[in-house]
């Protein structure tokens, strides 16, 4: 990866001087599917609404997020809108309260395609169509002038992304696109995103929960606790061999497939409230491999990679044997 | 659509006849018309003339039922004051009545409207303290009250206008000015905290998010939205246009409906009551039958459900 996409460097975010982001780095290659997980809070939705100025006023942001290396922080706001939707699409959580109950299907589209594509009338029409043909909604011609309550949730998630393709976008930013859906909606909407970076070429983040889904989507995985990335690698690779005492605590818990079923292990204690952040490792109260140092200083991003493996891995762990868990 | 209109025109006809009921109950048992119209003092021979001229000997029961036949075959009754028809009388004076609500219900729209969306848009700014603050003063005087200061103020300290009766245009600036400033206020907040609460939709963050300009996402998807729940309050506007200034037709000796009501009611005069609050309760019935199918123009969640 020679010149990242977009690449975060340093993004803190405040709320109320309450910190969310304590120094973010997040490079997206052209064309590269990343994935960001962690447990609720962690911080992966604020570090994207961040990076598109998309947070409220009150927000203290700090950092640098960069375009194709034009900064994005405080770019002036015809520049953002531009990128929005243009260059960088994202779609949200729950389809449904995230589109105007107003407006129609068609319109939710082609206003897009008119900011970005300068289409209007009969031809943003005809495109629209194609749009919700290409994202698999059925009956596209009549479905384009009703309204986002009158389909499913997963339809609507669809709708969401036929938005998001107007503007025929270097990178999608999809937060936890699946949370609301059925396991087999959520199925066919992983199915639908996997086909259009096959046929647009174009990179994903994709924000979940769920590490199963992460790995199996995903070129590169950052793992997020308490505003901070604590370990980042290749998909197979954090699977294989996690380096961050998080990260094995997160795999721990996965439900095995194979196997027979068994109890999860979830991970003993709680993420630290945002206001009462300790001063060194924010997981060491949690960890079963925490020293006195840990406490002490908040630990850097480590190189730990392995020396057959060609994407960097990194963790955030002072542990002196965190480069032997990573083989 | 059909069974939603006939279920909405029977609640609004049996309010109608709740709103009619009450007010031949209280006005029959708090007073005896004979003698507030013709004076304690007249002789009984005479009081017994009038009771039996207007009907009031008979049973409550049966001056009732006489009161809603006549309704029925469009017969609204006379005046017992003037002997004129009541219908007459209320017509007369709604074009006074209106010459002080439109224009404050104009100014109500001019003014609270915009003042709620600027309000809501720069949140926690001074302005915005400044309009809530406005609008809740604008809402909690009582209008008698700002009419007296206006009085006060504008005929009495400057001489600019005058405080009263119904010479000229000018005499109407006062009234309209007391009420359009307490509606403009009542819609202010109401307005604010409607764009307040549709601003922090998901739906706002996703035009962003397409790349949509503020001022667009502004017009195109934070208004129509914020225009279902204001619309309620408009419409109760509305449907007041007809007896909301009673008050203020007091204060400044306004001749129209709301001075013909205060007097009516003081005289026990039921038929001119009766056929205002008939007006009323039908302005109003028909403001709200407006209203709910303003919802189904507006917010097409709603459609579904009447059609
Ligand atoms: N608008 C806001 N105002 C104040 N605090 C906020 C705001 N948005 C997010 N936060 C805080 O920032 C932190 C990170 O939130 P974020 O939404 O990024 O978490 P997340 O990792 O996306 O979690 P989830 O998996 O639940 O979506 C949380 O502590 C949250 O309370
Ligand atoms: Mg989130």
């Amino acid at each position: 990866m020679n010149e990242p996409l977009v690449a975060i460097r340093g993004l803190t975010v405040a709320f109320n001087g309450v910190p969310a982001l304590r120094g973010i780095d997040v490079d997206v290659g052209k064309g590269e599917a990343v994935g960001l997980v962690g447990e609720s809070g962690s911080g992966k939705s604020v570090t994207w609404l961040a990076a598109l100025g998309l947070l409220p006023a009150t927000a203290r942001v700090a950092g640098s997020v960069t375009l194709g290396g034009e900064e994005l922080l405080g770019a002036a706001p015809a520049r953002l809108d531009d990128v929005r939707g243009g260059r960088i699409a994202m779609i949200f959580q729950d389809p449904a309260s995230a589109l105007n109950p107003v407006h129609r299907i068609g319109k939710q589209i082609t206003e897009a395609l008119r900011l970005h594509r300068g289409l209007t009338g009969a031809a943003a029409r005809a495109e629209a169509i194609r749009l919700l043909e290409q994202v698999g909604i059925p009956d596209p011609r009549r479905r384009i002038d009703i309204y986002p309550h009158e389909m499913s949730g997963g339809q609507n998630q669809r709708l969401m992304i036929a938005m998001a393709l107007a503007g025929q976008p270097e990178l999608l930013i999809a937060d936890e696109p699946t949370t609301a859906l059925d396991a087999t909606i959520q199925a066919q909407i992983l199915d639908l995103l996997r086909r259009l970076r096959a046929e647009t070429g174009m990179a994903l983040v994709l924000i979940s929960h769920d590490l199963g889904v992460v790995a199996d989507m995903c070129d590169r995985v950052g793992v997020m606790y308490a505003g901070r990335i604590v370990e980042e690698a290749a998909a197979d690779d954090i699977f294989a061999h996690p380096a961050h005492p998080y990260t094995a605590g997160l795999l721990a818990a996965l439900p095995d497939m194979d196997g027979p079923r068994r109890r999860l292990e979830a991970i003993p204690g709680f993420v630290p409230e945002p206001w009462a952040m300790p001063p060194g490792c924010a997981f060491a109260p949690r960890c079963d491999r925490a020293t006195d140092a840990c406490a002490a200083a908040m630990p850097a991003a480590r190189d730990v990679t392995a020396r057959h493996t060609a994407t960097r891995h990194t963790a955030a762990c002072l542990h002196p044997r965190v480069r032997e868990f990573a083989l | 659509m059909l069974r939603f209109l006939a279920i909405r025109f029977g609640r609004a006809a049996l309010t109608i006849v709740l709103v009619v009921t009450f007010a031949f109950v209280v006005l029959r048992l708090s007073g005896d018309p004979a003698i507030t119209i013709m004076s304690p003092e007249a002789p009984p021979e005479a009081l017994a003339a009038f009771r039996t001229a207007w009907g009031l000997d008979q049973p409550i029961w049966v001056q009732y039922l006489r009161y809603f036949g006549a309704i029925f075959q469009g017969e609204l009754g006379q005046s017992m004051r003037d002997g004129r028809p009541a219908l007459t009388l209320v017509i007369e004076r709604i074009p006074a009545t209106l010459a002080l609500t439109l224009p404050a219900f104009a100014m109500k729209i001019a003014l609270g409207i915009p003042a709620g969306v600027y309000a809501a848009l720069h949140r926690n700014s001074l302005t915005d303290r400044l309009v809530m603050a406005g609008a809740v003063a604008g809402f909690t005087v009582p209008s008698f009250v700002l009419g007296l200061i206006l009085v006060l103020v504008f005929a009495v300290k400057l001489g600019w206008l005058p405080s009263g009766g119904q010479e000229s245009w000018r005499s109407a600036i006062l009234p309209v000015i007391t009420m359009g400033l307490g509606g403009a206020g009542v819609l202010a907040r109401f307005t604010r905290s409607a764009m307040l609460e549709v601003l922090g939709q998901p739906f706002i963050r996703t035009a962003s998010a397409k790349g949509v300009p503020w001022g667009q996402v502004v017009r195109g998807h934070a208004l129509p939205n914020a225009a279902i729940p204001t619309i309620t309050i408009v419409g109760f506007m509305v449907g007041s246009l007809i007896a909301g200034a009673v008050v203020v037709e007091s204060v400044f000796s306004w001749p129209g409906v709301g001075r013909l009501l205060v007097v009516a009611v003081a005289n026990r005069d039921l038929a001119v009551v009766q056929c205002i609050l008939l007006l009323v309760a039908s302005t109003m019935v028909v403001s709200n039958l407006t209203v709910d199918l303003l919802y189904g123009v507006l917010d097409p969640r709603l459609r579904g459900r009447t059609s």
